[in-house]
């Protein structure tokens, strides 16, 4: 495993540990409401689950597994890396300042986040683009 | 495919059908009235789709196809792995009884019931967090 995929995926269990949390905290307060600020948590719960674990988790395998360029560019296998390392910044620059604008009541912040998780992907889709190509054997 | 991702994948799978099935009766509350406890499920509805559906599929698959810790214990602790998979699907089920029921009828039974879900889904997420971790590595 490639080490941008190994950052890729910690962070993404990251994300499901934090997310997981959130969730529970929110969960037990619709039980037994103890904490009216804990529902302003809800954005960090969503932008950490469905970007920072199962779109980030998905990115670190695809880069980790996808065909490589391992004859045509033996010095570069898996091709612009830059594109897939700017995405893993993004996303989890994204992640982080949506849920913080969220929990801060910021929308601006809020949109912030959601526009930096757009860029992450757009990322991650022009580094993987030429990777969508069957496997070359020999 | 080992046992337990064969677990996971099934009760994925029923987890879908289940939030899809669920969904299409949410949809009908647009030209009919729905009972209470059903108007109140579309937490229940996005929860059974991504979690008991989406991330438990994930989870299925990185117990099986994540690389090796050792030749050993390829895939570490199985018991703990067994335990993620209990606590998520019956933290999920006793969730989408209990909180619709404490949205139209708050008794106690059904708030230490959805509490009690909460604990078991975050000791589900963090018990496969600590089992996946090591196997996040080069070689």
């Amino acid at each position: 495993m490639p080490p941008l995929s190994r950052y890729m995926i910690r962070m993404a269990l990251g994300h499901l540990a934090l997310g997981f949390l959130i969730g529970g905290l929110m969960l037990a307060h619709k039980a037994f409401p103890y904490a009216p600020w804990v529902m302003r948590l809800l954005p960090w719960h969503i932008h950490a689950l469905f970007i920072g674990w199962t779109v980030q988790l998905a990115f670190g395998v695809a880069y980790w597994i996808f065909p490589r360029f391992a004859l045509e560019r033996p010095g570069d296998p898996r091709g612009r890396a830059g594109w897939a390392w700017a995405s893993f910044g993004l996303l989890n620059a994204g992640v982080l300042s949506a849920g913080l604008a969220g929990a801060a009541g910021w929308g601006i912040g809020l949109a912030l986040g959601a526009g930096l998780e757009a860029l992450g992907v757009l990322a991650f889709a022009i580094h993987l683009w030429p990777r969508v190509r069957p496997a070359i054997l020999q | 495919m080992p046992r337990l991702t064969r677990w996971f994948l099934r009760a994925a799978l029923i987890h879908l059908i289940l939030a899809l099935l669920l969904g299409w009766l949410l949809g009908l509350g647009r030209i009919v009235e729905l009972p209470p406890v059903l108007a109140a499920a579309s937490p229940v509805y996005f929860h059974l789709f991504m979690l008991g559906g989406v991330a438990q599929f994930i989870i299925g698959v990185a117990w099986w196809m994540f690389p090796p810790l050792s030749k050993e214990r390829p895939r570490g602790n199985e018991t703990l792995a067994w335990a993620v998979f209990f606590l998520l699907n019956g933290g999920l089920i006793l969730r989408a009884i209990c909180e619709p029921w404490v949205a139209v009828d708050p008794q106690p039974i059904a708030r230490w019931g959805l509490l009690l879900s909460a604990l078991t889904l975050v000791a589900a997420g963090w018990i496969f967090v600590g089992l996946l971790w090591p196997r996040v590595k080069g070689r």
